[in-house]
């Protein structure tokens, strides 16, 4: 039951892009086109988890043994970086076909700053790794949702005309905040 | 290069938020009232001189290679600096501003300056570009703050000018209103832009 909610929660009612502010640079840049979007977001779940469980692990077993918690900021992006650089080349090696269909994302998600953000929150939620591990997977659908629902709705943008100045970034911004109006919607349902 | 322009290059013709649209995150996650805008305008301003002026004065000694990691280590290290002094003496702000303090590392502004700008141009020059950059990111945080405080709370800087009793039009000081309000922002500066 836990888990349950913390999976509607992450997903929906706390949705990391359109609440929390988290990962907008992606979801600005790569919304263009539906199949880009899939890509991200498949690329988005694969790392986060990662790094979660990663940081997480060095977190409990490196940086609070030795004391040096306040190097947290720096020990995960570090982490992080590698991690990021580390699955590329292993993808690389392993699985062409997955490779020419994440790869193009990989370095773009080092400066994801959901992904920095997601790792820092669970440890401020004090979740342990297990629901640390259900949270950031539930986060991470929720980012491909946004993204894939927002892509979507640009498509469809693209076909209308949309007076001069507003073209391009500005009506992004306000389908995006239309967006998270239909998502506060859900606010409640979750304490 | 002329520092004068160069330092105010960064409010309107080349300002990180209304031109490049970069670090849009804190942008948008901590405006929703002007002090908030101060405080990480301020915070980021800082990262981004000292790490411009360290960055471009270790520029000859950063191997070519594991440049982007080594400038991440620079900027990772003011970040911790900033968010350590700040919950030891604002400790109110640093809890409205929470995780976007140490997002500061992975704001796109802060490795795009050092990137582009701090890693080929001399020492000054970095630091008189990180500053611009700062100030101009901080000029437009106010800006969105004082927008959505006003629309949203009847207030600015937490100076109610509308009946005390009263409140604002809600939403926009909630997420969509961040969007929406960026977003006419930024159309209303296009359009200013092209004309003059």
């Amino acid at each position: 039951m836990e888990y349950i909610l913390i999976i509607v929660s992450a997903i929906i009612v706390n949705n990391i892009v359109l609440t929390q502010f988290l990962g907008i640079c992606p979801f600005l840049g790569v919304s263009n086109k539906l199949s880009t979007a899939v890509g991200m977001s498949a690329a988005v779940v694969f790392v986060m988890t990662l790094a979660t469980i990663v940081t997480f692990l060095v977190f409990q077993y490196i940086l609070v043994p030795l004391q040096i918690a306040f190097l947290q900021t720096i020990a995960y992006i570090l982490v992080i970086a590698a991690l990021v650089q580390m699955v590329e080349i292993i993808l690389k090696k392993t699985s062409p076909s997955l490779y020419q269909a994440l790869g193009i994302f990989l370095p773009l998600i080092t400066t994801n700053c959901a992904v920095l953000g997601v790792a820092i929150l669970v440890i401020q939620k004090d979740f342990n790794l297990m629901e640390s591990v259900v949270y950031t997977i539930a986060t991470a659908l929720g980012f491909g949702l946004a993204l894939i629902i927002f892509s979507g709705l640009r498509e469809q943008i693209e076909l209308n005309q949309v007076p001069k100045g507003m073209r391009g970034t500005p009506i992004a911004l306000v389908t995006a905040g239309l967006l998270s109006l239909a998502f506060m919607g859900f606010s409640g349902i979750v304490k | 290069m002329n520092q004068w322009s160069n330092f105010t290059k960064g409010f309107i013709k080349e300002s990180p938020t209304f031109v490049l649209v970069l670090g849009m995150c804190p942008t948008l996650g901590v405006s929703s009232a002007a002090i908030n805008g101060v405080g990480m305008g301020l915070a980021t301003t800082f990262v981004l001189a000292m790490s411009n002026l360290f960055i471009s004065a270790l520029k000859d000694f950063i191997p070519d290679k594991v440049r982007i990691p080594a400038f991440i280590v620079v900027i990772a290290s003011f970040v911790t600096m900033v968010d350590l002094v700040m919950a030891a003496y604002v400790p109110a702000l640093h809890k409205t501003l929470g995780i976007f303090i140490p997002l500061i590392v992975v704001n796109c502004i802060v490795l795009g300056r050092a990137e582009a700008f701090a890693s080929r141009n001399s020492v000054i020059s970095s630091l008189v570009d990180g500053l611009g950059m700062g100030l101009g990111f901080t000029f437009a945080l106010i800006l969105l703050g004082c927008i959505r405080e006003a629309l949203g709370n009847g207030s600015i800087f937490g100076y109610k000018f509308i009946n005390p009793t009263s409140d604002g039009i809600l939403i926009f000081v909630l997420a969509p209103g961040a969007f929406i309000t960026l977003g006419f922002l930024i159309a209303l500066i296009n359009r200013f832009r092209k004309t003059s």
